[in-house]
């Protein structure tokens, strides 16, 4: 089966995954760095790829560099299997790979992900893929490198409390609303890329491995399966996660997942369905047996 | 080897602290000085700012480092505060690893926890001590938090407690500093340094820049505030009158040496050293 896919793709003369075999070394190489110290952003070459910067390049590349021709691949952007950033990057893995593509998050075994963490659990051998916007979570208390670099090396946070005590002084609860920030493995202080609080916890002792890949900031982090990750909390003012009260998916009846809401094009009535369409199937699959 | 005299209750011990800016050569020591009347090496232009300087400072004492611009007043509580580092000398703190390690030599991430455990650190310009962008209450907390406390309820009443102590009335807790004048700036200032209760505080230039109602204000704060709390303090000022006021015993900084060193009073009233004499004079 492998003969018959990488002829598939050597057709359109691109190298397997379209970064060379030096670009994918070096990535592999950042990668297991990354992993070695969780939670830790390593530098890396950022490659020109075919789509722009910003639309999920950093992801993209880290990707290509871990795929195989025997994976199968699920590419999801906040959360749907069929919105256009997703299915434009799919189009080009499958282009340049020929590997097998699924909606079913329990068959794939690399995920890319914009923004969301899929409902089901992941389990050990699959990996979940960031594509990571802003990498440095003290971007916007300390705007030099040099300084947040230091401030990582010496776990000085300082700074980063502040922000939570004020948004607390000032407007009763920490006002962040995706991309809560949240230590790993009791050192460095991470952004986990804009995914809703609702995912948290899910970075917490996963299964699966997590790696981000920020391609216009040229940085690649990680989290090893089985790491503490908990979100940054006052002793007396715990974290907590968006609350769907008394909604439920419109769609499958689902009230345990992430909602969107959206409008009747006609009546303007207000619904909610899943975010993770993935999910939404899954239960609707289930539903008729 | 234990360097610090416990029994003598000296929380900090520095030996031979000196702090050179530039390259520097092996005649700098000798070619500058306050013989020489400048801290500039004339062979290789390098800045001795401080060159041999060691003092004790006790519990519950203040001392006083008196000295005309640039002669190396600020660059020694700066170094003490980790913000600019020591070119070499020796320190040992009682309250750091009871005085075995020299806290000139240790790594990064140890000088940051002595800074924010034990030190305090009113500057002269409140610029540079707070962050205007964040309201006094998160200043304070600021501090707390960098000393791992972080328990959101513990850290309002602290700050309430502390802007009560510097009289700046609780309303002002959720105002931004940008917005106050001098004088109040300055007190958020020192009620943010006394935050977490640090044995040590250091004080440079704090009244320097304020009218003198104010400026009597803030030195009654400091006043009370060393009687009431028993903290060393170490006050950097070139106003006599302000040394005068608050401190116990001085030296007397000049081109980056000591040049004399003794009970307050004493210096003012029978000073021996030429410099000194001048300064005295000058002073009415």
């Amino acid at each position: 089966m492998i003969e018959e896919l990488i002829p598939k793709a050597e057709k359109f003369n691109y190298n397997f995954a379209f970064i060379d075999e030096g670009a994918k070394k070096e990535i592999r190489r950042k990668l297991l760095k990354a992993i070695a110290i969780p939670g830790h952003q390593v530098p890396f070459a950022s490659r020109e790829l075919p789509i722009a910067r910003g639309w999920g390049t950093g992801g993209l590349q880290v990707t290509m560099a871990v795929i195989g021709p025997e994976d199968t691949l699920k590419i999801i952007d906040q959360g749907c299997d069929g919105s256009v950033n997703a299915i434009n990057l799919r189009k080009l893995m499958v282009k340049t790979t020929g590997v097998k593509t699924t909606f079913d998050t329990t068959q794939a075994t690399v995920i890319q992900t914009r923004h969301r963490i899929p409902e089901i659990p992941l389990k050990e051998g699959q990996v979940l893929v960031f594509q990571v916007p802003l990498p440095e979570p003290l971007r916007h208390v300390e705007p030099s490198e040099v300084e947040t670099r230091r401030m990582h090396a010496e776990s000085d946070y300082g700074l980063m409390w502040v922000t939570l005590y004020e948004d607390i002084a000032n407007w009763g609860s920490i006002s962040i609303g995706a991309g809560y920030p949240c230590k790993v493995n009791g050192h460095y202080i991470m952004s986990p890329s804009p995914i809703p609080k609702w995912d948290n916890y899910k970075l917490n002792q996963a299964e699966c491995l997590y790696l981000f890949g920020a391609g216009r900031e040229k940085r690649i982090y990680a989290i090893p399966p089985y790491t503490d990750v908990e979100p940054l909390q006052f002793e007396d003012k715990p974290f907590s996660v968006e609350r769907f009260d008394g909604l439920y998916c419109i769609r499958c009846g689902a009230t345990d997942s992430f909602l969107d809401e959206i409008y009747d094009e006609e009546t303007g009535e207000k619904y909610h369905v899943c975010s993770d369409t993935g999910y939404c199937d899954w239960r609707m699959e289930n539903k008729d047996e | 080897m234990n360097n610090i005299n416990m029994d003598h209750g000296c929380v900090l011990q520095v030996r031979n602290l000196s702090k050179k800016f530039g390259r520097g050569c092996p005649h700098c020591e000798k070619l500058t000085g306050p013989e020489f009347g400048s801290n500039v090496c004339p062979k290789c232009n390098s800045v001795v700012a401080l060159h041999h300087v060691s003092f004790d400072l006790y519990q519950g004492e203040i001392l006083g480092v008196v000295g005309e611009s640039g002669s190396g007043k600020s660059s020694l509580v700066q170094c003490l505060y980790f913000d600019q580092q020591a070119t070499s000398g020796e320190g040992y703190l009682s309250y750091y690893n009871d005085g075995e390690e020299n806290i000139f030599q240790l790594p990064q991430s140890k000088k940051r926890y002595i800074r924010n455990h034990l030190m305090g650190m009113v500057y002269q310009n409140p610029l540079l001590g707070l962050r205007l962008g964040f309201t006094s209450g998160g200043n304070i907390a600021e501090k707390l938090l960098t000393a791992d406390i972080y328990h959101y309820e513990t850290i309002r009443e602290r700050g309430k407690e502390l802007l009560t102590r510097t009289e700046i009335p609780e309303y002002y807790m959720d105002e931004k500093p940008k917005r106050f004048s001098g004088g109040m700036q300055q007190r958020v200032q020192i009620a943010k340094a006394l935050a977490n209760n640090p044995p040590i505080l250091l004080l440079d230039e704090v009244t320097t820049g304020l009218d003198v109602s104010v400026q009597a204000k803030v030195l009654d704060l400091i006043k009370c505030l060393q009687q009431e709390l028993n903290i060393s303090m170490l006050v950097v000022s070139h106003d006599l009158g302000v040394i005068r006021l608050l401190t116990n015993r001085t030296m007397v900084l000049k081109n980056g040496r000591i040049v004399e060193r003794g009970l307050t009073d004493q210096i003012l009233e029978d000073p021996q050293h030429n410099y000194t004499q001048l300064l005295v004079h000058s002073m009415l």
